[in-house]
């Protein structure tokens, strides 16, 4: 089953076309990684696939739901899709544990203790169930990602996007927030993934993309397209990044 | 010296009516003024253009005009071409209100425009409308840095009452003066005046230190 479907999405700034003319699919527990020189558009085609960027063109469908048709609700559609930036982006006014618990509480109308217990089995998940009641700031690079997953996690998405959740951190935590990531993987979670481990890539994803300029310039399977790229781009450009 | 203390404790119990009144007014017209401009705040970072306009249409007027020509304008001019009575009291928290929401909209829309923009994302990520973000995520965050400016105008606003003086309101400036209009004594009336909005606006300065003191803990 498709879970994700991108038909001739485009989308500009200004006079600035960012993406092209992109088509992917990705199916249901599928690993899809994107790579790619820095602004080449992989971001924004993440954010496009949840609708933090209006597409200029084409469309978007998740599970079958066209996100720009008028009668989507965005927000309930969102609900069904987690997002890990490279940022964190937690909430630095609420502990850990509020982190996590504020969506299934006040959108799928959990009890506190219901709440609680989900929130515990994902820190615990996520190995952070001591620092529940903590505030962000007290926390390093790697736990704060660790939490976003986890508060990510807490609305039970069928799937999570990811943009390139290890960026911000130092070398020594990249590890920990991958194995997360390696772990949600095996158990089946469909996942988009902008990222610049290569390593990671070849390892976890089912397939992987390459883009540049805007365009889809090859994709494959990590086999493929690690060990035997067919576009001159994609060469060039794994030849500076391995 | 105990002939000026019994001329101000003769003329205190009018000028503490008059100080309530200056209290009452100033926080009647600070709550409705923090609706105000809250909603004209948001207004001002909507994507409408409609939105934008009518608050920075409803800012660069109130701002742009003084204050004691808006406090007559409310009192004299509008009941003289419009069916309406209002009270001096009606017309001071209106002018009062309005002018401090004008300043107040500045402050909110600072103050959410200082929240990182990851942190709208986040909130619309996990599925939240912008409502919601706002309400949970937004505001409780930029209300905490919002705190200092708020104090500062609250002090601005008790202040600014005395120009109520002006359409005949009792607040404390006018109970100063309708006090040295009968004994004469200008310099002791006024010297209680000042004290007395000195302790309401000191009182004030601490509170908010201690209120921003124990949201940094948080
Ligand atoms: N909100 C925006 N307004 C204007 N231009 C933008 C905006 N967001 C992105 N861009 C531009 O779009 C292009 C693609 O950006 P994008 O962030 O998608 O690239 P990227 O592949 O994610 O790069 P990186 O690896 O550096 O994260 C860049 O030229 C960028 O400057
Ligand atoms: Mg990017």
């Amino acid at each position: 089953m498709k879970m994700i479907e991108v038909n001739n999405l485009k989308k500009s700034f200004g006079k600035l076309e960012v993406l092209k003319d992109i088509n992917i699919d990705v199916n249901s527990q599928e690993v899809v990684c994107v790579i790619g020189p820095s602004g080449s558009g992989k971001s924004t085609l993440l954010r496009c696939m949840n609708l933090l960027e209006e597409p200029t063109g084409g469309d978007i469908l998740i599970e079958g739901d066209n996100l720009t048709a008028p009668k989507t609700n965005i927000n309930e559609l969102r609900q069904r899709m987690g997002m890990v930036f490279q940022q964190f982006n937690l909430f630095p006014h609420m502990t850990v544990m509020e982190n996590v618990t504020l969506g299934p509480k006040r959108l799928k109308g959990k009890s506190q203790s219901e709440a609680k217990e989900l929130g515990t089995q994902l820190l615990d998940k996520v190995g952070l169930v001591d620092k529940a009641d903590v505030y962000p700031d007290n926390l390093s690079g790697g736990q704060k990602q660790r939490v976003a997953m986890a508060r990510a996690l807490a609305m039970e998405p069928n799937i999570m996007l990811f943009d390139e959740p290890t960026s911000a951190l130092d070398p020594e935590m990249v590890g920990e927030v991958l194995q997360v990531m390696k772990d949600l993987a095996e158990e089946g979670m469909t996942m988009t993934i902008v990222t610049h481990e290569m390593g990671f890539a070849k390892e976890v994803a089912d397939r992987v993309i390459f883009m540049d300029e805007g365009f889809i310039v090859e994709q494959g399977t990590p086999d493929e397209l690690f060990g035997n790229p067919q576009n001159e781009r994609t060469q060039a450009f794994l030849s500076k990044v391995l | 010296m105990m002939e000026t203390i019994n001329i101000i404790l003769e003329g205190l119990p009018t000028l503490l009516k008059g100080m309530g009144l200056t209290i009452e007014i100033t926080v009647i017209s600070l709550i409705l003024a923090m609706f105000i401009g809250l909603i004209l705040g948001v207004f001002s970072i909507t994507k409408s253009k409609i939105l934008r306009t009518i608050s920075t249409a409803f800012v660069d007027i109130i701002r742009g005009t003084p204050l004691l020509v808006q406090i007559l304008f409310i009192y004299f001019g509008l009941p003289s071409v419009m069916d309406i009575n209002l009270t001096a009291f009606s017309a001071g928290v209106i002018a009062i209100t309005v002018n401090a929401a004008a300043y107040l909209v500045e402050i909110f829309r600072a103050g959410i425009n200082s929240i990182d923009k990851g942190q709208m994302e986040a909130g619309r990520t996990i599925g939240f409308s912008y409502g919601q973000t706002m309400r949970l995520i937004i505001l409780p965050q930029a209300i905490r840095r919002m705190i200092p400016a708020f104090v500062n105008q609250f002090i601005v606003s008790i202040k600014d009452t005395s120009l109520l003086s002006a359409i005949g309101l009792a607040e404390l400036t006018l109970s100063g003066q309708s006090i040295y209009a009968a004994n004469f004594r200008a310099f002791e009336i006024l010297f209680a005046v000042g004290v007395l909005y000195f302790i309401i606006i000191y009182s004030l300065s601490l509170f908010s230190r201690w209120l921003e003191r124990r949201l940094d803990v948080a």
